[in-house]
């Protein structure tokens, strides 16, 4: 609890560097790292990634120390370099793209861990830390990185701002950007800058490994949330800050363990989360619709059972029998957990009465059994009529249809068909 | 040059990977008329349109608008991809799809105006989309998706109108809004341009035909193009040699023309 409030209360001077810091570099990834991912670009995020490496070694040597201008920009040079080859290769021969940043990626990575290793042995003076950009240490965020942390993320919310048209016509169909004489590859340059840009930010305090988690992940929880693109950009910036500082606090709290792991963990629990939990496309919200729909068709059977057990005693128009419920069974063979299940919900909908364990239909019971047969016979006369169905067939065809049938769909039904109250026919 | 041409397409070669998918394609075709191109699969329909469009440099050969260098002229000419050139999962609605109609190179750090939206809900209610209008484009039917890329064109309010297929996908009831929507397009003096697939109805729907296969078969109203000569020298394989001949370009990275030789 002290450390919670030590972190909170920026106790350690650091600790505000910190906080400041990953707004500043979650933000940035996750607002352009949404473009890169509805341009179906979230893979070469990887490759950027990895490929600072070779660029922040390149930075360390040329400087002699680690000199943090010098380490920005030969991460950033040889980031955006990835991206120029892995669209070269795959304009100029047959490999295709993830193959291209399969292997651009482990090169330019495997050149980094040789230059690590080189400086490591070479007898530099300040090369302690260096293999912090591996795994991201936020608590060496200092005064002067936040300063350039904050000026990225201004020139990316900046360009998002002035270039929002530009940005969603050309994510969405760059060929009908082009037709309209939009300078597209000058567009898409600028985007690929700025993603390089967001990945170069944040490698000090997530790392090369997992930097381009923070590109991909929070626009594709996103995506989970909302169908407006406004919209899932604020979202995206809300899960990656809150990762972020979470994961800061975590590794803070636990004597300064590397950050990026923590981070990208909460940031794919979030995600996790919204895959399963989303109210527009998530599993859980599929899978109580499935459960209502399954439902649905139980009582609505139920319903109909009944009342095929009166018409079989020419009782369709008083509908006023009292059944136990092994007389329903005679007429439609239900699991009988299932029908008792269903007989109670129907009781509490008010659909059903009960009398010493026999049931009788209400009169919106009565009402609604009356719909349901109506709807499965229109619409079986409608197969007849329309289709070239088998006359066998043309039951199970209507069984599970009659459940769906809209009041709009069922007018338009009686209006084709002619057909005013129940259907005598039956097949 | 005659004034009444709206396309102008001059000994046009496309090559993709080496081999050319148009080849030496020559023609005019008339302002004021809705136009089909037609042609077997891999014929270089879509090429052509891309090509006329600026989105695939020819190897040789140009392309006027209204005699004027397509660069002068974007404004006047709205393409309609095919429909399945995009993700529509996209999170956009159709009123943003229809409003990157009116985008412009000029307007891009503008702010939307009322005449903007104005010509925005006027299409979107000319394709029929007015309920739909701020539905996720996902969550669209083919059809429905193909009419909002209708409506984007529209938007642009051009005189030239370049669509690829946009029939596939569509119900034979829209399939019809579409076309008399075209027609009254037409008569209000608009050119269309579209690629086309169903031989059965092509000599209802256009006004001048062109027929492709790689080369130009032919070109001229439906009467004159649908002949049965035409007709198999485009689908019935008589074109093998053409073919070889491309092949062997291909897999000697040939060049298709000699530098000197005068077009």
């Amino acid at each position: 609890m002290q450390t919670f409030i030590d972190f909170i209360s920026f106790k350690d001077p650091n600790v505000f560097y910190v906080v400041i810091g990953m707004i500043c570099i979650n933000s940035s990834s996750a607002l352009i790292g949404s473009f890169a991912y509805l341009r179906k670009r979230s893979l070469i995020g990887d490759a950027v990634a990895h490929s600072l490496l070779p660029g922040i070694c390149l930075g360390f040597i040329m400087a002699g120390e680690k000199n943090m201008i010098y380490l920005f920009f030969g991460a950033f040079f040889t980031g955006w370099l990835s991206t120029y080859l892995v669209d070269y290769i795959v304009n100029k021969s047959k490999i295709k793209q993830d193959a291209a940043i399969g292997i651009v990626l482990s090169s330019f990575f495997a050149l980094g861990i040789v230059l690590l290793t080189f400086i490591q042995n070479g007898g530099y003076s300040d090369q302690g830390g260096l293999n912090h950009f591996l795994f991201g240490q936020a608590a060496a965020i200092n005064k002067d990185e936040l300063i350039l942390f904050a000026v990225i993320l201004a020139v990316i919310v900046g360009s998002i701002i002035l270039f929002y048209r530009s940005f969603i016509i050309v994510s969405f169909n760059s060929d009908y950007a082009k037709s309209i004489g939009l300078p597209v590859r000058s567009i898409e340059f600028l985007m690929t800058s700025l993603t390089v840009l967001a990945i170069a930010a944040g490698i000090q305090a997530l790392g090369v490994v997992l930097m381009s988690a923070l590109i991909v992940t929070p626009a594709a929880a996103a995506r989970f949330w909302s169908h407006k693109l406004k919209r899932m950009l604020f979202i995206a910036v809300v899960f990656s800050v809150f990762s972020g500082l979470l994961g800061a606090y975590i590794s803070y709290a636990n004597s300064n363990t590397p950050t990026g792991p923590w981070v990208v963990m909460i940031l794919s629990i979030i995600t996790l989360i919204s895959f399963v939990g989303s109210t527009k496309r998530g599993i859980l919200a599929r899978y109580l619709k499935a459960r209502k729909n399954k439902s649905k068709i139980l009582l609505e059977n139920i319903l109909k059972a009944i009342y095929h057990y009166h018409e079989r005693q020419n009782l369709e128009n008083d509908l006023n029998l009292v059944l136990a419920s092994a007389e329903i069974l005679k007429v439609r063979r239900f699991d009988t957990t299932e029908l008792q299940k269903g007989l109670n919900q129907l009781i509490r909908r008010g659909f059903i009465g009960r009398e010493n364990n026999n049931y009788f239909l209400t009169e919106e019971g009565m009402t609604e059994s009356k719909r349901i047969v109506r709807l499965h016979r229109l619409w079986e006369q409608y197969l007849l009529k329309r289709t070239s169905m088998d006359i066998f067939h043309v039951h199970s065809g209507a069984e599970a249809i009659e459940h769906i049938l809209s009041p709009e769909i069922e007018k338009e039904l009686e209006k084709e068909l002619g057909i005013v109250g129940i259907p005598k026919e039956d097949f | 040059m005659n004034e009444n041409c709206a396309i102008e397409v001059h000994n046009l070669t496309t090559t993709y990977g080496g081999a050319p998918v148009l080849w030496d394609v020559d023609f005019d075709l008339p302002a004021g008329k809705i136009i089909g191109v037609i042609g077997p699969n891999g014929s270089g329909k879509t090429t052509l349109l891309k090509t006329i469009m600026g989105l695939l440099e020819p190897s040789s050969g140009y392309v006027k608008i209204f005699n004027q260098d397509l660069s002068k002229m974007r404004e006047k000419i709205a393409y309609v991809p095919q429909r399945e050139s995009v993700d529509w999962d996209f999170p956009a609605s159709v009123f943003d799809v229809v409003m990157m109609g009116r985008y412009r190179k000029g307007n891009l750090f503008k702010r939307t105006n009322n005449t903007d939206i104005e010509i925005v809900e006027e299409c979107i209610e000319k394709v029929g989309l007015t309920e739909f209008r701020n539905r996720q484009i996902a969550q669209l039917s083919g059809g429905q998706q193909q009419r909002v890329f209708i409506a984007r064109a529209l938007a642009q309010k051009a005189d030239i109108y370049l669509m690829d297929e946009p029939f596939v996908g569509v119900d034979a009831a829209t399939e019809n809004s579409i076309l008399s929507l075209l027609e009254e397009m037409r008569n209000t003096g608009k050119t269309v341009l579209i690629i086309h697939h169903d031989l059965q109805t092509v000599s209802d729907y256009f006004d001048y035909l062109v027929l492709l296969n790689t080369r130009l078969i032919a070109k001229g109203t439906p009467q004159d193009v649908l002949t049965e000569e035409n007709l198999s020298n485009a689908y019935g394989g008589q074109l093998t040699l053409l073919a070889k001949v491309a092949n062997l370009i291909k897999e000697n990275q040939f060049p298709i023309r000699e530098k000197d030789v005068d077009l």
